[in-house]
């Protein structure tokens, strides 16, 4: 009954369109600012992705340390697809479709402007200070905190812009995809801020509040939805507007898109935890994950499903149009990805898939496929729109659709058959139980493979090269209509106010926007307010022979975190017999409750640490020194770039103090004044280290990096094998 | 653990945020018609192919 009465009234309220008719013009020169850093930085990205991939076939050449070693090139690369290629290729789609959604031009100009210089300076500040060794050490998350700050205030200005715009729009109807950017802007907001809470340590280095399993949880939150929220849904929303566009057609279902959207929101925020399962993350909280993520499943496909029977008897348009060639290929590629997602994130296939190529191998296909093949698909569209010109060369186009899909190809395939051939290779036994293969074993045997996915990234970064001479090409030859007139009646006001109405009915009237606006504001202002104090409290050891790093290993930690050896070194044994005989007893939760930032990894492209100074695996600090300075005299066939530098270097002292202040801050229990000596500690620790080394023919003066990074090194995972007894895991 | 409530709250008021916009939406007939809307958007707007950049 109450149904029926509530879509007769708003039956009743759908107005006949009686405003005015307005002219208005879009802005296109937004549009096209955005695409062209969408190609530059995408080849770049692509550039780095390429040269870190070939760098683990020829460590000795391709190493250029200490900026662009492996551990401080990768998170350049993934930074710059990420948040350079694909977020401007989010911008230039969104200004172009919201502008037409809405049916009125940005609400100002100037905002957008700020929006997108804001966002390139964010860019290359970015590429300056990865190399340098600035970094969090939280993947996808790595860039200090003045550039996290930075970050969160261009991304309100583009909220801001947007909000204004929905509110000053012509058309009632909020089609779906202006709803995908709503729910990125806002979740995306959330997400960066709450991981990013950090307290200063000098300019340029920071300290998560959250320690080792906490702050590993808050990490894979926002990573996991980093690839939901910045990755899937504002390129969703672009699939919903370009593919219709493209195709000329109607999306095969509209109510099906609205519950794609809606279910998918709800679902993705929860999935984060099985980025975690095996590890020292609480059971209950890793089953939450699995069960969330394998439903993603549904609402996943039905937007594949929907993208792809948009074509349904159109299939003859994609014969001979490029651009519905690199859609539906997107599409597929989107669809592959979200079903090998959920089988993943099974706990079972997890234990096979976790820490190998096999992930680096699925994210690439979300990667290049989804996300690098919409984005191309939606350039060559775009460009020839607003500069009302043909595109200059369609074979070209066609060259570029081939190289790119034989790219992902030639990339996947071999990074499948890697994948599972690594992970069968750590489980193998001997008869008599012993582990069949050393770590360095699967190492060697992988390189054939890595070969291989170079030579399908190096075909996919053609076919973008080839792409920005075509849409060079098409752009020299005409002229940008930077402002395109546009008619459309204004939106008239339903809701006229009487005489005596009740003060809620003001806030009904407001829509909904406004409201998650405040809403952001709100968590902002309360998660940068309630989490600090939160969680200084709640790191309290649960297990007592896990004492603080000592000033030198903090000082070496550091050391690690800024080389990005998390990169390829994983900190978490997991339960399994084939861990535990290779890496020691499995890790406890407990262990990391000093560990800001957590340093678990996700991929072991070199051997587990999380026990290096402890046990059988226990080296002498003259094989680390070696080690560090030549990996591949002490491994044959090793990929580790060499660290030579870290010789050559002085420790800077100058910070320890503040360092250890902010750590009393964050509840590590240094003693009262203790940043003030600290420093005595560090010299005379360096100073046994440098003895020991010489004792085995090892010269070097007490004060360089290396020797803080051996003290950090060694001291992993020995503190629960100190004291038996106290090493119960709660 | 601590930190899951805090992932927990913060994650169930973005849920519930989107719940209110959801519930907003479909009370002020966003989705009373689920077909017209696909369709619009295949319509351009602008005046005439002809415009030569004209100044907002």
């Amino acid at each position: 009954m109450q149904l029926e009465q509530s879509t007769l009234t708003t039956k009743v309220a759908e107005p006949p369109v009686t405003g005015k008719r307005e002219t208005f013009y879009y802005d296109n020169a937004i549009v096209r600012n955005f695409s062209y850093a969408t190609i530059i930085w995408g080849v770049v990205g692509m550039l780095g992705g390429l040269w870190a991939a070939l760098q683990l076939l020829f460590p000795n050449v391709l190493n250029v340390g200490p900026w662009f070693n492996f551990g401080r090139l990768r998170p350049l690369h993934t930074n710059a697809v990420i948040f350079a290629f694909v977020g401007n290729g989010i911008f230039m789609g969104y200004y172009y479709s919201i502008q037409r959604l809405l049916k009125s031009r940005m609400w100002s100009d100037k905002l957008s402007r700020i929006h997108f210089w804001g966002w390139q300076l964010i860019i290359v500040a970015a590429a300056i200070t990865l190399p340098l060794g600035y970094t969090t050490g939280k993947e996808y998350a790595e860039l200090e905190w003045p550039i996290d700050i930075a970050i969160t205030v261009i991304w309100l200005v583009f909220g801001w812009n947007m909000f204004a715009t929905i509110l000053k729009r012509r058309e009632r109807h909020l089609y779906v995809a202006v709803w995908f950017y709503i729910a990125t802007f806002v979740t995306v907001a959330v997400l960066h801020v709450v991981n990013s809470i950090e307290i200063p340590a000098g300019f340029w280095k920071s300290y998560p509040v959250y320690a080792g399993v906490q702050d590993a949880l808050v990490q894979w939150w926002y990573g996991h939805n980093a690839v939901a929220f910045f990755l899937t849904t504002p390129y969703l929303g672009l699939m919903y507007y370009f593919l219709p566009k493209a195709a000329n057609r109607p999306v095969y279902s509209y109510k099906l898109s609205i519950i794609h959207f809606w279910a998918l929101i709800f679902l993705y925020i929860w999935a984060g935890p099985h980025h975690l399962l095996y590890t020292a993350l609480p059971n209950w909280a890793q089953s939450l994950g699995i069960v969330f993520s394998f439903m993603l499943i549904f609402p996943s496909w039905g937007g594949m499903i929907n993208g792809l029977l948009t074509l349904r008897g159109a299939w003859d348009k994609v014969r001979d149009d490029v651009i519905l060639k690199f859609m539906v290929v997107a599409v597929t590629a989107y669809g592959m990805a979200t079903f090998e997602g959920p089988m993943l994130s099974l706990k079972s296939i997890n234990a096979l898939s976790h820490f190998t190529d096999w992930t680096v191998a699925h994210v690439h296909v979300g990667g290049l496929g989804w996300n690098g093949m919409l984005t191309f698909g939606i350039l060559y569209w775009i460009i020839p729109k607003i500069f009302r010109t043909e595109l200059f060369s369609k074979k070209l186009a066609n060259l570029h659709f081939w190289l790119g899909t034989l790219g992902i190809l030639f990339w996947a395939i071999p990074m499948y058959w890697a994948g599972f051939m690594q992970t069968s290779m750590w489980k193998q036994f001997t008869p008599s139980g012993q582990l069949k293969y050393q770590f360095l074993d699967t190492v060697t045997f992988m390189k054939p493979f890595y070969a291989v996915r170079g030579f399908g990234g190096t075909l996919f970064l053609l076919g973008a090269i080839i792409m920005m001479y075509n849409l060079f090409k098409t752009v020299a030859k005409a002229k940008i209509v930077a402002n395109e007139q546009a008619e459309a009646p204004a939106l008239e006001k339903v809701y006229h106010k009487h005489k005596g109405e009740h003060w809620h009915r003001w806030i009904e009237r407001k829509p909904a926007p406004l409201l998650i606006a405040s809403l952001i504001v709100i968590l902002i202002g309360g998660a940068v307010e309630m989490i600090p104090t939160f969680m200084i409290k709640s790191n309290i050891p649960t297990i007592a022979a896990v004492k603080p790093y000592t000033p030198l290993e903090l000082q070496g930690r550091d050391l690690y975190v800024r080389e990005g050896c998390y990169v390829c070194h994983s900190q978490m044994i997991r339960p399994f017999r084939h861990e535990t005989e290779r890496y020691g007893e499995y890790s406890k939760a407990g262990e990391f409750v000093y560990d800001h930032p957590f340093q678990w990894g996700s991929k072991r492209t070199g051997p587990d640490l999380a026990r290096e100074g402890a046990g059988n695996n226990r080296k002498s600090n003259a094989w680390h020194f070696n080690h560090l300075d030549d990996p591949q005299s002490i491994s044959t066939g090793s990929v580790m770039p060499a660290y030579s530098f870290l010789i050559d270097n002085a420790l800077d002292t100058s910070t320890t103090a503040g360092k250890i202040r902010v750590m009393q801050k964050l509840g590590v229990p240094y003693p009262a004044g203790y940043d003030k000596i600290a420093n005595q500690d560090l010299v005379k620790q360096a100073n046994e280290i440098a003895e020991d080394l010489k004792k085995n023919s090892v010269s070097v003066k007490s004060d360089k990096e290396v020797i803080a990074i051996i003290a950090y090194l060694q001291r992993l995972g020995t503190d629960i094998t100190k004291n038996k007894m106290t090493a119960e895991n709660k | 653990m601590s930190v899951l409530i805090v992932l927990v709250i913060v994650s169930v008021i973005v849920a519930g945020g989107f719940l209110i916009a959801f519930i907003w939406s479909v009370k002020k007939g966003q989705y009373d018609d689920d077909y017209a809307p696909s369709v619009r958007i295949l319509f351009d707007d602008t005046v005439s192919t002809e415009n030569k950049n004209p100044k907002k």
